[in-house]
C-alpha cells in the first residue's frame, strides 16, 4: 500500500487507475486507501513544486534562527504555534543546537521581510533573539532537483 | 601486395550483431522514442560518482593488483553470502574483471577445448553464442518456450547433451526475455549437470533487478556450487555499465585458470571503477531499492499496456525487458521493428538477434522513463491499427 505513496509524492495528479496500473493493486483498494489517508490526515494535502527563479518571480526567503525561553509545563510548543499562525511563515522546525526553532519566512520584498522579523516575529513573547539568513539561491527543493537535467547519453539501440 | 592469407575463419563465421544495423538506422533519426537500450536510463548514484571523483584526485590510477582490490573482493564475497548463501574466498574464488563480457570471455577460455559443446538456452542474450564459438567451442542452442514463461527446463536440455557437452549457459533473470528461473527447475538443471558431468555458466548481472519473488542464485542449488560459474557486475543493479567493472566467482582450480587468462590480457579491472563499486556495495542500496521500485512500476504499465495492445507476452520477472509477441501483426520480427522506427519512430529489437526462436518477438526496454514509455505505447498502438 506504501506503493500509492510513493507514486502519489512523485507525481500528485496520478489518478486512480494510473496507479493501479503502476503498482498491480486494484483501482477500488487504490481509491479507498487514498481516501482513508485523506481522512486520517496522513495525506495533508496535493501540492506543485514550482521553481520560482524559472517563473522570474521575485519572492523573498529567508531562515530565521529563534531563541525561545521555554515555558514552564508547555516547553516550545506554545511559541512555535503561535509563530506557525503568522501568513508570512512558511514553516517552523524545532531543531538541536545554539538555537532552538528555525522558521522560513517569505514575503515580496527584502524590506518586507525584514519589518515582519524586527517588528512581529522578534516581538512574539518569550522569543529572546533572532538570526536571519536570506536565502540566496535554490538548487534542490522537497528533493526535486532544480538544476539542469543530466542529458541522455545512452546509445539508441544496444544489447 | 596487400595481405592475402585469410583473417581468423572462427571470427568470420560469425555474423556481425543483427542490433547494429537498428542501431545505424535509429541513430540518423530524430524524435525517436527507444525502448532499444539495454542499460539503466539513471545514471550512476552520485554518492558512487562523488566517490570516484575523489579518487582521481588522490591518485587511483595505477594499476590494482591482477585480482582486483581485496576491500572489492571482500565486500562482493559478503554479498553474495548475504544475498544468496553462497560462500567464496575472496583471496582465490573471486576475480574482478571489466564486466561480465569479461567474465564470460575468460570462463568460457578457461573451460572449454576445441569441439566443446556449450548448450544455450535460447532467446539468448547476443554475446553467448559468438563468446563460445571464439573459445574454441560449439554453441548448442534450445529453445526454450515462451508458453511455459521461458523456464529452462531440465528435460529439454536432457535431449541436447552429448559426451562433448561441457557446459550450459544462461542468463537468469534474462536478457532479452526477463524470465528468472525457479529454485527448482535450477535445481533439477543442477542434477543433470552432476549427471551428465558438465558445468553451468551462470549470468546473474540482473540478480537484484526482480520483482515477482527473489533472486535464486545457481550456486546456491543443491549439488551446483562445485561445478558453477557465476558471473555478476555493477552494471545493471547500479546503473554503472561504462564503469566496466564485473566479477566472477568459480571454485578455486577454475578460478585459477581463468586468473590466468585475465593477467595477461586484462590485466586489471580499471582502478576508479573498482573504488567506485567499493562505494556502491557500501553505500548505494537505498539507490538500489528505489531504482527497482522505479522499474517495476514501468514494467506493470508497459506490460499491461502492451498486453491491451494485443502484443502479449509471460509476466517478465526479472531485468527490464518485456518480450512481447509480435504475431499479432502478421510482421516477421525485423518487418515490424523496421517499420515501427521508420513509420513511429519508436525503436525495438527484434527478437531473432536473440537466436531463431526469438522470431516473432521484439524485445522493449522498459528502463525508459514513464512519460516516454506511455508515448511508445501511443505509437505502438497507431502503427497496429494502420496495418488493420
Ligand atoms: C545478460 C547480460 N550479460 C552481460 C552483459 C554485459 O555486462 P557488463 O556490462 O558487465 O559487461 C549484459 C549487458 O547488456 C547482459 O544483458
Amino acid at each position: 500500500m506504501r506503493e500509492i505513496l510513493s507514486v502519489l509524492e512523485s507525481d500528485a495528479r496520478a489518478t486512480p487507475d494510473r496507479i493501479a496500473a503502476l503498482t498491480g493493486i486494484a483501482e477500488d483498494e487504490v481509491r479507498a486507501q487514498i481516501a482513508a489517508w485523506e481522512a486520517e490526515g496522513v495525506i495533508r494535502r496535493y501540492k506543485t513544486v514550482i521553481d520560482r527563479d524559472r517563473l522570474g518571480e521575485d519572492r523573498v526567503t529567508a531562515f530565521v534562527d529563534v531563541t525561545v525561553a521555554p515555558e514552564r509545563g508547555r516547553g516550545f510548543d506554545d511559541v512555535a504555534e503561535r509563530i506557525a499562525k503568522f501568513r508570512e511563515i512558511r514553516a517552523v522546525h524545532l531543531v538541536s543546537g545554539a538555537q532552538d526553532l528555525r522558521v522560513e519566512v517569505e514575503g515580496a520584498s527584502m524590506k518586507e521581510v525584514a519589518d515582519f522579523v524586527a517588528q512581529k516575529l522578534s516581538g512574539v513573547e518569550r522569543v529572546t533573539a533572532t538570526s536571519t539568513h536570506f536565502l540566496l539561491r535554490r538548487y534542490k527543493d522537497d528533493g526535486q532537483l532544480l538544476t539542469e537535467p543530466e542529458p541522455d547519453q545512452r546509445l539508441s539501440v544496444m544489447p | 601486395m596487400k595481405p592475402q592469407k585469410p583473417f581468423s575463419r572462427v571470427v568470420e563465421a560469425c555474423p556481425p550483431s543483427g542490433i547494429r544495423k537498428f542501431f545505424d538506422l535509429a541513430q540518423t533519426m530524430k524524435g525517436v522514442i527507444t525502448l532499444g537500450v539495454g542499460e539503466p536510463d539513471f545514471p550512476t548514484p552520485w554518492g558512487v560518482r562523488e566517490s570516484a571523483i575523489h579518487a582521481l584526485s588522490r591518485g587511483a590510477t595505477t594499476y590494482t593488483g591482477n585480482s582486483g582490490l581485496l576491500e572489492l573482493r571482500e565486500l562482493i564475497c559478503a554479498e553474495l553470502a548475504a544475498r544468496h548463501g553462497t560462500t567464496y574466498r575472496p583471496e582465490d574464488e573471486c576475480l574482478v574483471t571489466s564486466g561480465v563480457s569479461e567474465g564470460l570471455d575468460l570462463t568460457l577460455r578457461a573451460l572449454l577445448n576445441p569441439g566443446d559443446e556449450v548448450i544455450v538456452p535460447e532467446p539468448s542474450y547476443v554475446a553467448y553464442q559468438p563468446c563460445v564459438a571464439f573459445a574454441g567451442g560449439v554453441p548448442v542452442p534450445v529453445a526454450a518456450d515462451p508458453a511455459q514463461g521461458y523456464r529452462i527446463d531440465a528435460e529439454r536440455i536432457a535431449q541436447a547433451v552429448t559426451p562433448r557437452t561441457k557446459a550450459v549457459l544462461f542468463g537468469s533473470p534474462s536478457n532479452p526475455t526477463g524470465a528468472a528461473q525457479s529454485a527448482a527447475d535450477l535445481t533439477a538443471l543442477a542434477a543433470l549437470a552432476q549427471r551428465e558431468d558438465f558445468w553451468l555458466i551462470s549470468d546473474e548481472i540482473y540478480d537484484r533487478l526482480t520483482y515477482t519473488g527473489t533472486h535464486t542464485s545457481t550456486a546456491a542449488v543443491d549439488g551446483a556450487w562445485d561445478r558453477t560459474v557465476v558471473l555478476n557486475g555493477f552494471s545493471k543493479s547500479y546503473a554503472m555499465t561504462g564503469w566496466r567493472v564485473g566479477y566472477v566467482c568459480a571454485p578455486e582450480p577454475l578460478a585459477a585458470l581463468m586468473h590466468r587468462i585475465h593477467q595477461y590480457t586484462m590485466l586489471c579491472a580499471p582502478h576508479v571503477s573498482q573504488v567506485a563499486a567499493i562505494e556502491a556495495l557500501k553505500s548505494a542500496d537505498a539507490d538500489v531499492t528505489e531504482m527497482v521500485a522505479d522499474y517495476d512500476r514501468r514494467r506493470r504499465l508497459f506490460v499491461k499496456g502492451l498486453d491491451e495492445l494485443g502484443l502479449t507476452c509471460p509476466e517478465p520477472g526479472g531485468a527490464f525487458y518485456a518480450f512481447p509477441s509480435i504475431r499479432a501483426s502478421g510482421l516477421s520480427s525485423q518487418d515490424f521493428a523496421e517499420q515501427l522506427l521508420n513509420e513511429q519512430k519508436v525503436a525495438v529489437v527484434p527478437g531473432d538477434v536473440f537466436g531463431p526462436s526469438g522470431e516473432g518477438h521484439v524485445r522493449c526496454s522498459y528502463a525508459t522513463a514513464l512519460p516516454l514509455l506511455e508515448e511508445a505505447l501511443e505509437r505502438v498502438g497507431r502503427f497496429l491499427a494502420s496495418r488493420t
